[in-house]
């Protein structure tokens, strides 16, 4: 039997009533010897902040996950421990990015800054162009790690399929 | 793109069950839906495994959009179920269903929203539940209103229940709106028809159901949700 999947539709400009009614952006406690913040702005093809959107995060390696919608500045926030990175992987979160305007949830990852030689061969950024590479490793920033998407531009996040 | 381009584009089969992203009658779309390509990735590279949502994430009545409050919401109550399956159809247990509405007029409990129809005290539209060992789902709720909206003149989106699934892997994630039958507003709605594939779109649409209604009490509404396959990320332990 193969069965014709559900399509998606977009989760629309009032997810927050059903989607956010608890404090899910903590992947790990904030006072875990291990615990990093990420942040980072979700932006338009205007380079507009989205302030209606929703970003979830799954640390596949520490079966954790969390989600964060973005505010009015399209900013989101999480804490996360870095991710055991699999033999010849990297560390690396899934990331979701849902929003209004969004029909489908679009699939990137974020990888860490201090990471070199372990994203230097992990199989999925160095398959990319170097200007896409860049776009998937967060900045270092005041103790905190950035990640902005950016759904369209020259420096657009790179969006995967599977 | 122009403001002139069609709301509603022609039936494309070939789509399938994907919803065109850049859907141009849609027009948030226009600075949100990626213009470069997806990249590929290999299955062995896919994320592995998917969040778990335990006893603790739901309560008893979660499911019960009706006694949220101290009394009852106004409108059309309803019963709303189906089964979550994968697409060889085996049903997808403890997976985590979250629901958000409107209200009856058409209105959410949400500050953005300013369409000027009354809130309801009673209802804040909000619900979740998990599915049991054969997939089923169920929630009470009352019908949701038809509302306007700003995306063209005179737009007004169908009657709609949004719907977001963690299925076994986080590979499986939906979310999705289920509409109800014989709606005179789907050919006229850029979201909905953005789902290009006639067979595909009836698949948002639940099918009344006389079998689950509860005489002298509520109507029912069934639709089934089918969730993309696991791939390597299915967690044996949930693959029953």
């Amino acid at each position: 039997m193969n069965l014709a999947r559900t399509p998606s539709q977009t989760v629309g400009p009032y997810y927050a009533i059903g989607l956010c009614r608890r404090v899910e952006n903590e992947l790990v406690p904030p006072n875990d010897p291990g615990a990093v913040r990420v942040t980072g702005q979700l932006l338009d093809g205007d380079g507009q902040p989205i302030g209606d959107g929703m970003i979830e995060a799954w640390d596949a390696s520490g079966s954790r996950w969390g989600r964060s919608g973005t505010d009015a500045e399209g900013r989101f926030s999480f804490v996360v421990s870095k991710p055991a990175a699999r033999s010849g992987e990297a560390p690396r979160l899934d990331i979701y990015v849902h929003a209004r305007g969004l029909l489908k949830h679009q699939l990137t990852r974020l990888y860490f800054p201090d990471e070199p030689e372990a994203n230097a061969a992990d199989p999925v950024l160095s398959s990319l162009p170097e200007a896409d590479r860049a776009v998937l490793v967060a900045e270092q920033e005041d103790g905190a790690v950035r990640f902005d998407i950016r759904m369209q531009g020259e420096r657009q996040t790179v969006f995967f399929s599977l | 793109m122009s403001d002139d381009s069609p709301i509603v584009l022609p039936d494309d089969p070939s789509f399938g069950s994907d919803v065109q992203v850049d859907y141009p009658g849609y027009r948030s779309t226009r600075l949100r839906a990626p213009k470069r390509p997806l990249v590929t990735l290999p299955e062995e590279l896919h994320p592995v495994g998917g969040p778990v949502f335990g006893d603790e994430t739901v309560f008893e009545l979660d499911y019960d959009l009706t006694k949220q409050h101290e009394g009852e919401p106004l409108g059309e109550r309803i019963i709303v179920s189906g089964r979550v399956l994968d697409d060889n159809g085996k049903p997808i247990r403890n997976a985590l269903v979250e629901v958000w509405q409107a209200n009856a007029g058409g209105r959410y409990k949400h500050e953005v929203d300013q369409h000027p129809a009354p809130l309801d005290p009673n209802f804040s539209g909000a619900g979740r539940c998990r599915t049991d060992d054969d997939g089923n789902y169920r929630f009470i709720t009352i019908k949701p209103g038809a509302y306007p909206w700003g995306n063209h003149e005179n737009a007004w989106r169908p009657a709609h229940i949004h719907f977001s699934v963690f299925g076994r892997a986080f590979t499986q994630r939906l979310v999705t709106q289920m509409y109800f039958p014989g709606d005179p507003l789907f050919r006229f709605d850029p979201i909905f028809n953005s789902v290009r594939d006639p067979k595909a779109r009836a698949l948002l649409v639940s099918e009344f159901d006389l079998a689950t209604t509860k005489p002298e009490w509520a109507l029912a509404y069934r639709w089934n949700i089918v969730l993309g396959h696991a791939g390597s990320g299915t967690t044996p332990l949930e693959d029953t």
